[in-house]
């Protein structure tokens, strides 16, 4: 097929080394993919986390995320089971902020003039983690290759100030970039001396392969549900052990309103909810493997998920207080 | 008198909440305009709008408000003055009304002599007014979706306003809203213009102004040339013709600032998947027209309507861009197709065990046993009145009509559920009998849809329906004020229509009472009873709004046809329709009124304790015209009752038309209130009986007559 597109297009590699540094040279961290399986990048806690509280923040991670039901044992040209995104969050975002996400597409070598673009209202919502927002999905020529969302509740909080999010489908926009009809002949990187090239089928095939294997028709149902019962245990006893730790904070704070002293916040900094939010991590992706084997029945389904909801939200909320109750003036880490 | 307009720049506004959005604001400034006097009497107003602006101009805005003289009343002129000087408290009134107390007026009234003032209200400028409240009226648009933006705020808009543009005449009328001041600067197309802001001159050159900047903001005329360039384009295809579709028409209009229409191609070989699947996959996730040929089949082709003016150079991009978009998302539904089928539906039924229905009511595949058994009892019902179906087939469509929902394609393609399962039995050799049930079991899904085709799919479609809202309202979910999560109102709307437009010999009771749940647990059958209780007047409700929406029928002939029964419903629309056709005449709006009348003194002799029997000793009756009314309207009603028969309303209502005579003439010379307790009992019971007799096609009392 000849190429529409004149310049030599970038390669898999090259389109995430060129919005990474695009975004670093407009203010946002780097920062690496999470290492959990996460079913997109929102649920990364930099994303899910950052955006709860008053801290600005502009960050950005090309997050690989895992769907089991999506595999299609490396069949389907445009399924995966494990896609990545390009996740850039700007808290507050900034104003015209629609025309910096043009220019980011301008640096990865479309020209606006040459193509149809629309920004086509497409709401976020994901009920687990209590959060929903509300934007666009960017159509370039008929292809959704981004969905650009202003969250505006996140763990069942309003979020103020609220965040911008910029997910990239780096799969959809390299292929369109490329002008392929299948994801697996995308060219991901091209040797600079000999020309040669590995394509996304030669880096990830096999992995799309076996895990649609593994989540369809290998991962053992009892061992499973025995995962997801002990993450959730775990994650629970520690959320049940933040009320007594903010008590000690939360009286402090009503000192500090009555005349000031300090007083060592170790404890309230040293809280793992991290730790817990990794353990909910770990029961959604169980959960979504459940899903994908066929073995979570119909009365099983809703409680499930509002098990998961319950340690999510709950995360969510004792993050946001942590967060308060650290930056409270007087504290010390002695 | 100055020109005013009004433009709010925004991120893409959502397409689906422009139009309202747009009439919204005109309607609010030309009211708050109005309201405040700044109006001339024949003003030119439109409104315009795309996905990154809405705006107002209108011609015929009064600089100023014209200043009022105002009488205020002030002290009493015995506190005002002592001994022919003034006091503190008349100095105090004259300094409040900005006169001197040489220029007080003593005025009388009942309770004495007053001061008084004639003060002069200066008239705002327009400028002050809107500058003061008009950003009340923009942030009291209605939107479906908000969102806050600013930080510590809670204001909310649709979207981020990111500027303003407010003039009158050439100056700018300042006003604030969601962050930003209004000034005369504003912004063209995305990429066509340059980027940078430029200046609106004037009201009356903006429309000018925005074309040169590549927006056409006129909705109308952007409308009208999608449909021209649609056209054109089709026309490089011999004998084809885009496929009309005023909502898509609708949605792309409010998408684009600068419209534009390109032709691509498919391989011909898709056109072997079923057309339903091509077109939705086209229009609902594309937004592409579908193209066809003279026989209006489908054609290997679509059009799409592009934000961006199309040239030699982008045009054959565009097109290759969206031709693969297109090809991934059939081979998709073409994989989906050809992998479902591997799995038949009888071989589905199992799988809905998994599908959840709803939480308290369990499976789909519990779901489908309910509505097999009462699509069972339908069709018993129906055949024992005379109706042919074919209830074998009827069962097997009921067991299969939601296997599709285990099927990837309806995964994929949710809004074509029904007849998705359709066309795989159709495809799986299942009859026609058993397939087109299927297929049509959502229909009517609104009002512009047609019930389902054969007896089959219209008894499918109630059971379904009919089971659902049973269901429902025993949980307690039924639809409180606007919530109705589970559509439940847009459910009963559906067999009110399957029933009053089919031939099914089928009553709203017969289709209720074998949904009614049935346990032999005394306790709770009494808690279904109760749950239950709503059914009726919802039903009611829904009743009325077929009859008023669907039938055009005015609300005081609804009532009155409802009040002579609800339960078969072709017979309530009959007789709906025979009273519209009837009412224009002056005899039927006589008699409207003598049965209100009969009504009126029946219910105070209730009031007074008379119960009045239906039993007319006619023996006892004494004067000529109450045995005249006694005789002509048994008559009428035993003619009646032959008519309503063969569903002869409007000569029914003929009849009882024609009681005006008798009917005046008893009024004229009967006085049923007498004094003697049997002769008042023996004429209330006349009168009760024939507003019994003659009330069972409608209620005419309810009809309103002037006077």
């Amino acid at each position: 097929m000849s190429s529409a597109v004149a310049k030599k297009p970038l390669t898999f590699q090259e389109l995430v080394f060129t919005l990474q540094r695009f975004w670093a040279e407009h203010g946002c961290v780097l920062q690496q993919p999470y290492d959990l399986e996460v079913g997109a990048g929102t649920m990364s806690p930099d994303t899910f986390l950052r955006v709860l509280g008053p801290k600005p923040i502009s960050i950005a991670y090309a997050q690989p995320s895992r769907r089991p039901a999506d595999g299609r044992y490396g069949e389907n040209p445009n399924r995966l089971f494990r896609h990545t995104q390009l996740q850039v969050i700007l808290k507050p975002p900034p104003e015209r902020v629609q025309e910096l996400y043009l220019e980011s597409l301008v640096a990865i070598g479309i020209d606006l003039a040459q193509h149809d673009i629309k920004f086509e209202e497409d709401n976020w919502e994901w009920p687990v983690g209590g959060a929903w927002g509300v934007g666009w999905q960017v159509m370039l020529d008929g292809q959704e290759i981004t969905q650009f969302t202003y969250f505006q509740q996140c763990g069942g909080m309003d979020l103020d100030p609220i965040s911008g999010e910029i997910t990239y489908g780096l799969e959809r926009t390299a292929q369109f970039l490329q002008d392929l009809d299948r994801i697996y002949d995308i060219v991901w990187s091209r040797d600079p001396i000999t020309g040669a090239e590995l394509t996304y089928g030669d880096v990830r095939l096999h992995e799309e392969q076996q895990f649609s294997a593994y989540s369809f028709d290998y991962a053992d149902v009892p061992s499973l549900w025995k995962h997801l019962e002990l993450y959730e245990a775990e994650c629970k006893a520690l959320l049940a052990k933040w009320p007594d730790i903010a008590e000690g904070a939360i009286k402090f704070e009503e000192l500090v309103e009555a005349g000031g002293k300090t007083y060592s916040n170790s404890q309230v900094l040293r809280f793992p909810t991290l730790g817990a939010y990794e353990l909910a991590l770990k029961c959604s992706h169980t959960f979504n493997l459940l899903d994908a084997r066929g073995a979570i029945s119909v009365t099983e389904r809703v409680g499930v998920m509002a098990r998961i909801r319950n340690l999510i939200v709950g995360v969510a909320k004792i993050y946001a207080e942590q967060q308060r109750l650290t930056a409270l003036p007087g504290l010390t880490t002695a | 008198m100055p020109d005013f307009l009004l433009e709010i720049g925004l991120e893409e506004v959502p397409a689906r909440m422009i139009a309202s959005a747009q009439a919204e604001l005109l309607k609010r400034t030309l009211a708050l305009l109005t309201r405040e006097q700044l109006i001339a009497s024949d003003p030119v107003a439109h409104s315009y709008a795309t996905p990154r602006r809405l705006a107002v101009f209108i011609q015929g805005v009064l600089e100023q408000q014209s200043d009022i003289s105002e009488d205020i009343t002030g002290p009493a002129v015995k506190i005002a003055f002592k001994d022919g000087l003034p006091t503190p408290a008349a100095e105090a009134f004259a300094r409040k009304s900005g006169v001197a107390v040489a220029d007080l007026r003593t005025i009388s009234t009942p309770k004495g002599d007053y001061l008084a003032a004639t003060t002069l209200k200066r008239g705002r400028t327009a400028a002050e007014v809107l500058a003061s409240e008009l950003p009340k009226e923009i942030s009291a648009l209605y939107w479906a979706k908000n969102m806050r933006w600013i930080p510590g705020s809670n204001e909310k808009f649709v979207r981020p306003v990111l500027w303003l543009v407010c003039l009158l005449d050439d100056s700018i009328v300042p006003i604030q809203f969601a962050g930003q001041t209004a000034s005369r600067s504003t912004y063209g197309h995305r990429v066509l213009s340059t980027g940078e802001p430029f200046d609106i001159v004037a009201p009356d050159s903006y429309l000018a102004q925005l074309e040169g900047e590549y927006v056409l903001a006129d909705v109308e005329l952007r409308r009208q040339k999608i449909r021209k360039a649609l056209d054109k384009i089709t026309r490089q295809i011999p004998n084809a013709r885009w496929r009309e579709d005023e909502a898509l028409v609708d949605a792309v209009t409010h998408l684009t600032e600068w419209p534009d229409v390109l032709l691509g191609n498919f391989e011909p070989a898709y056109l072997e998947l079923p057309e339903e699947v091509l077109v939705t996959v086209m229009r609902d996730h594309q937004k592409y027209f579908a193209v066809e040929d003279a026989h209006g089949k489908l054609a290997p082709h679509f059009l799409t309507v592009t934000n961006i003016a199309l040239d030699e150079i982008n045009t054959p991009i565009i097109k290759q861009g969206n031709e693969r978009v297109l090809r991934a998302r059939f081979n998709d539904a073409r994989f989906f197709w050809e992998f479902d089928q591997r799995v038949p539906l009888t071989d589905r039924v199992a799988l809905l065990e998994n599908v959840t229905f709803q939480k308290d009511l369990g499976s789909y595949a519990k779901k489908s046993e309910r509505v097999r058994t009462l699509a069972a009892k339908l069709a018993a019902i129906a055949t024992s009145r005379g109706a042919t179906m074919d209830a074998n087939a009827i069962d097997t469509a009921a067991t299969l009509a939601k296997t599709d929902l285990t099927t990837e394609l309806v995964k994929e393609f949710t809004e074509l559920q029904g007849i998705i399962g359709g066309l795989y039995a159709a495809s799986q050799g299942l009859s026609p009998t058993v397939a087109d049930p299927i297929y049509d079991q959502y229909l009517p899904a609104s009002s512009k849809d047609s019930i389902p085709r054969a007896a089959e799919g219209q008894i499918l479609g109630l059971a379904d329906r009919a089971s659902t809202i049973i269901d429902m309202f025993s949980l307690g979910l039924e639809p409180t004020g606007s919530k109705d999560p589970f559509a439940l109102r847009r459910a009963a709307n559906s067999v009110v229509r399957i029933l009053a437009e089919s031939n099914l010999p089928l009553t709203l009771t017969d289709v209720l009472n074998s949904a009614m749940p049935t346990s032999d647990d005394l306790l709770a059958q009494l808690q279904i009873k109760k749950s239950l209780g709503n059914i009726p007047v919802f039903f009611a409700e829904r009743i009325d709004f077929y009859l008023r929406e669907a039938r055009g029928q005015a609300y005081d002939v609804v009532k009155a046809a409802m009040a002579a029964g609800t339960n078969d419903l072709r017979d309530l629309v009959a007789r709906s329709e025979a009273v519209t056709a009837m009412r224009g005449s002056e005899d039927f709006l006589a008699v409207s009124a003598a049965f209100k009348r009969m009504k009126n003194i029946l219910t105070q002799a209730h009031a007074k304790g008379d119960i009045p029997s239906s039993i007319v000793d006619h023996d006892f009756l004494l004067d000529p015209a109450e045995k005249l009314l006694a005789v002509t309207a048994s008559a009428a009603a035993s003619a009646i009752e032959e008519l309503q028969a063969e569903r002869n309303y409007i000569e029914a209502l003929r009849v009882i038309a024609a009681l005006r005579p008798s009917i005046d003439d008893f009024f004229d010379k009967v006085m049923v209130m007498a004094p003697g307790d049997d002769l008042r009992a023996n004429r209330l019971a006349l009168l009760t009986r024939t507003l019994n007799d003659l009330s069972r096609i409608a209620d005419f009392s309810e009809i309103v007559t002037a006077g």
